[in-house]
C-alpha cells in the first residue's frame, strides 16, 4: 500500500543544479582512514539524508564540506568538493563558504550568550550593527526555527536556559540566521524529545524550498520521512546512493545496505 | 531488610575516618593563617593611625608614619600589572589559540613553567642588569616595576592559559563553523568566558607582587627618601624593604612599629585583592554556562 502522502512528496530532486559535488572523496586523521572513495552529487531543494552505524565517517564528512580541517592538523582531505561549482579546496575566503553553510551539531550547542545574541551572532560578525535590522533577523530565523512564540518574552536570558529541544532549535535558528545555501545537520534529535524532533522535521520539510539540506542521522526512519535521496555509509565507505524509498523497497546495490535499513545490523 | 552488614560498617567507619583527616588538614592549613593575622592585628594595631599611614617617617623612620613607602608599593604594583597582564595575557591567547601543538610550543610552555620556579634574587640581578643599566632606566620605579612583572609574568600566563582551555572546545567549533575568524571567536565567546580566571591570576600576581624585597632592591626602591617620588624614572620607598629596614637595621626601633608595618602591607594586598574579587564575582554572576 503506497501511502498516498509519501507519494506526493516523492519528487525527482536529480533534475535540479547540482549544490555539492563529491568526487573521490577520501579523509584521514594520520594514517587513520575516515572515508574513502566517496563520489555522488547532491542537488538543490534537496534533503539529503546520510545513514549508518557509527564510525562511518559521517560527520568527518560535513567537517570536511566546512573545510573545518583547517582546525585539525592531523585532518587530511583528498579528492574534491565542489559547492555550486567551486572546488572548495581552492577557496580562499573560506570565511565567507561556512557562511553559506549553515551546521547543526547532535548535542544543542547553545553559545554562552543571550538567545536574541545567538541568532545576531552570525549579522554581527559580518558587520551588522543595525539594531532594527538584527531585530527583523532575530525574529525572522527564530519564527522559522518554531521557536519565536516560547522565547518572544525572554530573548535576553541565556540560551544555555533553556531546554534542550528547546536550544536545538535555537541552533537551528543561528544555523538560519546566516542566509545559508547549506544547511547541514549532523544527527540533530539525538538528544531531543519526540515531540521537538517531529517539529524540527516539519521546518526542514519547509527550508527545502529555500535550500539545500544535508541530513546525517541515526535513525533510519528519519532519512525514510525526510530525505528525497539517501546515502549510505559503513566504516569509511558509501555502499549505497539512491532514492530514499529504494533503499528501503526497490532495488540496491548491496545487500548490507538492506540489512541496515531493516535493522539487521547497527 | 536494611540492616546493615559487615561490608556497610566498614565503609562508614572509613568514610568518617576520611572525613576526620580531611578536616584536620584544613584546620591545620588555617591555623597559622589566624596566628599570624591575630599577632599582627594584636602587636601592630596599636600604632595604626591617620599620622601612621599618612606621614613622612622621622627620627630615623622610629616615630612619624610610612606614607612614601604605602604609595611607593601602590605605584609599583600599578606599573607592574599594567606591563605584565597585557604581555602575559597576550601571550596565553598565542599559546592557547593559535600556536600549533608542536614541541616548540611545548618547550615554550615548560619555559614559562620553570621561570616561575626561579628564585627572585636571580630576577632582581636580571633586572638590574638589564633595565637599571642596559636600558638605562636607572634604579627607578619604572626598572623596579619591569622587573616585579618580569617574575609574575608566569603567574598571568599560567592563570590565563588555563582559564582560556576551560572554555568548551565546542563553542569555538560553533563560532567557527558560522564562519567566524579566530579573533572573533576569542574575541566574542572565548575571552569573556575566560575573564574570571584571568582575575584569580591577577590576584595572585598582586599579591606576590607587593610582598616582594629582593627583585626591588637592587632596581629602584631605597631605605629612605625625604620626598615623594614625582615619576617613574624616580626612586621610591615600599613597604616590604621598609619592613625589612625597620625590622633589622634600625636600633632602638619600637617594637610595635614593624608589626604595624606588615599589618599595613597585608591590608593593603587585602584590599586590592578584594577589588578583584568583587569585579571576579560580578562576572562570575554573569558567567554564562
Amino acid at each position: 500500500m503506497v501511502n498516498p502522502e509519501m507519494q506526493f512528496e516523492v519528487q525527482d530532486t536529480t533534475q535540479n543544479p547540482v549544490k555539492l559535488g563529491v568526487e573521490n572523496l577520501s579523509i584521514k586523521y594520520g594514517s587513520e582512514t575516515a572515508l574513502e572513495g566517496v563520489s555522488f552529487n547532491i542537488h538543490e531543494h534537496e534533503i539529503f539524508g546520510i545513514i549508518g552505524p557509527a564510525n562511518a565517517g559521517k560527520t568527518s564528512f560535513l567537517k570536511a564540506i566546512n573545510r573545518m580541517d583547517m582546525f585539525n592538523p592531523e585532518m587530511q582531505v583528498n579528492g574534491k568538493l565542489e559547492f555550486s561549482g567551486h572546488d572548495i579546496s581552492k577557496v580562499r575566503n573560506v570565511y565567507g563558504l561556512r557562511r553559506r553553510i549553515g551546521v547543526v551539531f547532535p548535542l544543542p550547542v547553545g553559545l554562552p550568550l543571550s538567545v536574541y545574541d545567538n541568532v545576531a551572532l552570525a549579522p554581527r560578525l559580518v558587520g551588522e550593527k543595525d539594531k532594527a535590522e538584527l531585530n527583523v533577523i532575530v525574529e525572522r530565523c527564530l519564527r522559522r526555527a518554531a521557536l519565536w512564540d516560547e522565547v518572544k518574552d525572554r530573548l535576553d536570558s541565556l540560551g544555555s536556559m533553556l531546554s534542550g529541544g528547546q536550544q536545538q532549535r535555537l541552533t537551528i535558528a543561528r544555523a538560519l540566521s546566516q542566509d545559508p545555501e547549506l544547511l547541514m545537520l549532523d544527527e540533530f534529535s539525538i538528544a531531543v524529545d519526540p515531540v521537538t524532533t517531529m517539529r524540527i522535521e516539519d521546518v526542514l520539510k519547509e527550508l527545502k524550498s529555500e535550500m539545500t539540506i544535508i541530513l546525517v542521522t541515526n535513525l533510519v526512519q528519519q532519512a525514510r520521512r525526510l530525505a528525497d535521496r539517501t546515502a549510505f555509509f559503513l566504516d569509511g565507505k558509501c555502499l549505497d546512493v539512491g532514492i530514499t524509498e529504494d533503499l528501503f523497497t526497490g532495488d540496491v546495490s548491496n545487500q548490507r545496505t538492506r540489512d541496515y535499513v531493516e535493522g539487521r545490523f547497527g | 531488610m536494611f540492616e546493615a552488614t559487615r561490608i556497610n560498617h566498614k565503609n562508614l567507619s572509613r568514610q568518617n575516618m576520611f572525613r576526620l583527616l580531611l578536616g584536620g588538614m584544613t584546620a591545620l592549613l588555617i591555623l597559622p593563617v589566624i596566628l599570624v593575622l591575630g599577632t599582627l592585628i594584636y602587636k601592630g594595631a596599636p600604632v595604626i593611625s591617620f599620622e601612621f599611614l599618612f606621614a613622612n617617617p622621622t627620627n630615623g623612620m622610629t616615630a612619624g608614619g610610612i606614607f612614601p613607602a604605602l604609595l611607593g608599593t601602590i605605584l609599583l604594583v600599578i606599573v607592574a600589572l599594567l606591563a605584565s597582564v597585557p604581555l602575559g595575557v597576550a601571550a596565553a591567547i598565542y599559546l592557547s589559540e593559535y600556536a600549533p601543538d608542536n614541541w616548540f610550543t611545548r618547550a615554550i610552555n615548560i619555559a614559562i613553567i620553570n621561570l616561575a620556579g626561579v628564585p627572585s634574587i636571580v630576577h632582581a640581578l636580571f633586572g638590574l642588569g638589564a633595565f637599571v643599566i642596559f636600558f638605562r632606566f636607572g634604579t627607578s620605579i619604572l626598572a623596579a616595576s619591569l622587573t616585579l612583572a618580569i617574575m609574575t609574568l608566569p603567574v598571568v600566563i599560567v592563570a590565563t592559559r588555563e582559564s582560556l582551555q576551560a572554555v568548551p572546545m565546542a563553542f569555538r567549533e560553533a563560532c567557527w563553523n558560522m564562519g567566524a575568524t579566530r579573533w572573533q571567536t576569542i574575541r566574542r565567546i572565548v575571552l569573556p568566558n575566560a575573564v574570571t580566571g584571568i582575575l584569580t591570576g591577577v590576584i595572585l600576581e598582586v599579591s606576590r607582587t607587593a610582598g616582594e624585597t629582593a627583585p626591588i632592591m637592587f632596581t629602584g626602591a631605597v631605605f629612605f627618601l625625604p620626598f615623594l617620588p614625582q615619576g617613574v624614572f624616580d626612586q621610591t620607598m615600599a613597604l616590604s624593604l621598609h619592613l625589612f629596614v625597620v625590622s633589622t637595621q634600625v636600633p632602638e626601633m619600637p617594637e610595635a612599629v614593624p608589626y604595624g608595618v606588615a599589618l599595613v602591607l597585608i591590608a593593603l594586598v587585602l584590599l586590592m585583592n578584594s577589588v578583584s574579587i568583587a569585579l571576579r564575582m560580578y562576572l562570575r554572576g554573569k558567567k554564562k554556562w
